[in-house]
């Protein structure tokens, strides 16, 4: 589904990323893990066509990136509070994400009952702006509008920041569910070696831009990627 | 303390993102200052003798006669522009810093704000020739210290009535009426104000009451800002009760009908997109300055061409020249989402061209200066839909500045906008026009001047298809410099 070729993005002198070859089947969930500056953001960011990469690119599901927009209709994402509109209310939101994606207001209404349990009455028909949410509500929002119109792969970053604990472990239930169906690819990055470990059936470790483990989850990966942040 | 706190305003001024402009930028800058201030400073001395000269009476009662307007007037501006002091508290508030103080050093920087000092300008000179004309010292002195301090009431009663949008749209129609009532001499206002400002002069203890008013105001907002100091109260941001809406009707021009929803929705929620539709409003009536002879420069036959493309383009110079910048603060989502440059593109021209035609209608007014006069608007509109809307969406690219859409801070005004592409781009908008017509006009006749303008516009319009696809290229060009640019945030 996705390959990573020779990719780097350098900044001046500084090589904020490199990869040399990865490759993610369709279907995987795969995690994405590393201290702060590792990488994570700017090769989301490379997947999503934001910023260009020095040298090497990627291939979605047979478009390469940085050539063509083909990928769009089929790759979503939420990266930050720059991927809402803030002046817009969550239904609002839901439904514009929808016609871009070419699902009517009764499909995302449907869309939305599923995640009824997740917004825990706290998103819909609450008269207020994006904007106006708390960054853990605004969060919810992104992450429900990156399902809509059912994507192929899903990007997510951080999506476990900022949750409360009961949004958390839905939030893991849902990305289980998702991984279970084997037709979505879902990319997710964290802090959280547990939430990681939990969700995700592979996990690459990011370190100054390289790649310096790549782990297929078992009983012992927690217990490993511990051993390698902590030492 | 007070040291401290000035040290975080300095570099709060030297660090931001708007003054790391490049040097011409600034150069330019301090220019046009110097060129305000030498304006100021001509009309503060000039004002009294040019009212003695036009025989208009005593030009210190002249003056106090239309100082409510000013003053008024002073206080819209402020209400609009000014920041507020409480921006930057919230970083303080629990630092070991007395309340009061962080409270007074927040009101006492207002003091030195530009919209106060900048008065300083016109009054300093203007009382100055007073003092020369042989008016009363002490009068003079009581008249200018009473008005500083009337000056400085609006700043507080700004600080106080800030973001309290009914009670002032309320007192700016009112005060409009009262504008119109006096133009048509119905009723004058300013036979009650007047006496008021007179006053000051001839019985300079006068001023003491407006230091009074003053001294009121001060404590007054001192011990607002003092008892709301908490994040859920004065230094909450305002909330507004939002309502989700449809625009069903806008549906069935499918993708386009999506975006154009969410333009509307733009321009009706936010703060300074609706600044700039409401200066736009105000650009259709320019063209009164050219038809009816008010400004002499302004008589040649080539400015009413200039005069139409203002007047129905109103929408398209204050909010075209931003595209994309209104979108700038989920421009990355813009960029992945399921979007094809070329409908985006589509609805902003769509946008600017339904606004275009609307303002054209509104200025059907110009009727009453001649058909000649409206013509001008019609042709200006033509091409403006014609060549000018691409022209804006064309030089939008290269201004990389990121809006915030919620404060009305930079609405006039960008400096980052200003770069030589933007302005290099202005030439064809404004002057390539006059340029045609000026060659109709004086070759042939002007009704061909005018038929020469419009041609230009239709044969814009012609060519849509092309030129989109070239700005398309543009912005796909532009595109990682302008998400990094918006990531930026000052």
């Amino acid at each position: 589904m996705i390959t990573v070729q020779n990719l780097t993005k350098k900044y001046g002198e500084s090589i904020v990323l490199n990869i040399e070859n990865l490759e993610i089947p369709k279907g995987q969930s795969f995690g994405l893990v590393g201290n702060n500056g590792a990488g994570k953001t700017t090769f989301f960011s490379l997947m999503l066509d934001l910023i260009q990469p020095t040298t090497g690119h990627i291939i979605n599901n047979g478009v390469q990136i940085d050539a063509s927009e083909a990928w769009k209709p089929f790759t979503s994402a939420f990266i930050d509070e720059t991927f809402l509109i803030g002046y817009l209310t969550p239904e609002e939101y839901f439904y514009f994400i929808g016609e871009l994606r070419g699902r009517n207001k009764a499909d995302v209404d449907i869309h939305l009952e599923g995640f009824k349990d997740f917004f825990h009455d706290e998103i819909l028909g609450q008269k207020k702006y994006l904007r106006d949410l708390s960054k853990g509500n605004q969060k919810k929002v992104g992450i429900v509008a990156s399902f809509i119109g059912d994507p192929e792969v899903i990007i997510l970053d951080e999506p476990f920041a900022n949750l409360d604990p009961t949004t958390q472990i839905k939030l893991k239930g849902i990305i289980k569910d998702l991984a279970a169906s084997k037709e979505v690819t879902v990319l997710v990055s964290s802090h959280d070696l547990i939430h990681v470990t939990e969700v995700c059936e592979r996990i690459v470790v990011l370190n100054k831009g390289e790649v310096v483990r790549d782990i297929q989850t078992s009983m012992e990966t927690l217990n490993e990627l511990e051993v390698f942040f902590g030492g | 303390m007070l040291k401290l706190f000035l040290t975080l305003e300095w570099k709060s001024f030297f660090r931001s993102a708007s003054f790391k402009a490049n040097l011409a930028i600034k150069i330019f800058m301090v220019f046009g200052a110097l060129y305000f201030m030498a304006v100021f400073l001509g009309l503060g001395i000039g004002a009294f003798y040019i009212i003695e000269r036009q025989g208009w009476g005593d030009p210190l009662l002249v003056v106090n006669r239309f100082m409510i307007y000013y003053l008024v007037g002073d206080l819209y501006i402020r209400y609009m522009l000014q920041k507020m002091p409480i921006t930057n508290i919230k970083p303080l508030l629990y630092l070991p810093i007395k309340k009061s103080r962080v409270v007074a050093y927040s009101l006492g920087k207002t003091v030195f704000s530009f919209f106060n000092w900048s008065h300083a300008f016109f009054f300093i000179p203007f009382s100055v020739v007073l003092l020369v004309e042989g008016y009363s010292p002490l009068g003079t002195m009581g008249w200018h210290l009473g008005i500083m301090a009337l000056f400085f009431c609006n700043n507080f009663i700004n600080v106080l009535v800030n973001n309290k949008d009914n009670v002032f749209y309320m007192l700016l129609g009112l005060f409009s009426v009262l504008g119109i009532c006096q133009y048509y001499e119905m009723f004058n206002i300013t036979v009650y104000t007047a006496p008021f400002f007179n006053a000051l002069y001839q019985l300079p203890w006068m001023a003491l009451l407006a230091w009074g008013l003053l001294i009121a105001l001060v404590s007054n907002a001192f011990l607002y800002f003092k008892k709301h100091m908490y994040l859920d109260a004065g230094l909450a941001g305002k909330k507004s009760l939002a309502k989700t809406e449809d625009y069903v009707w806008l549906n069935r021009f499918g993708n386009l009908g999506t975006f154009l929803k969410n333009d509307i929705k733009l321009i009706k929620r936010n703060k300074r997109s609706k600044t700039a539709v409401i200066m736009s409003f105000f650009f259709i009536f320019y063209g009164l300055f050219f038809f009816t002879g008010a400004v002499e420069a302004y008589d040649g036959p080539i400015w009413k061409i200039f005069a139409g493309i203002f007047i129905s383009g109103g929408f398209l110079f204050s909010f075209g020249q931003f595209v994309p910048s209104w979108d700038s603060s989920y421009y990355p989502l813009m960029m992945s989402q399921n979007i094809r440059y070329r409908e985006y593109l589509t609805s902003k021209w769509y946008l600017i061209i339904i606004a275009t035609l609307v303002s054209t209608i509104l200025a059907s007014f110009y009727i009453y200066f001649g058909w000649d006069a409206y013509l001008a608007v019609i042709v200006g509109a033509v091409y403006n839909i014609g060549v000018n809307s691409y022209l804006v969406l064309w030089g939008g690219a290269y201004i990389k500045t990121p809006i915030d859409l919620t404060s009305n801070k930079k609405a006039f005004g960008d400096k980052q906008a200003f770069n030589a592409k933007t302005l290099l781009l202005t030439l064809p908008k404004l002057l390539l026009p006059l340029g045609i017509y000026a060659l109709g006009h004086y070759l042939i006749s002007p009704t061909v001047g005018y038929i020469f303008v419009g041609m230009a516009g239709i044969i814009g319009f012609g060519f849509r298809n092309r030129v989109f696809a070239l700005i398309e290229g543009i912005y796909k060009k532009e595109k990682y410099k302008t998400i990094a640019a918006y990531k930026q945030k000052t």
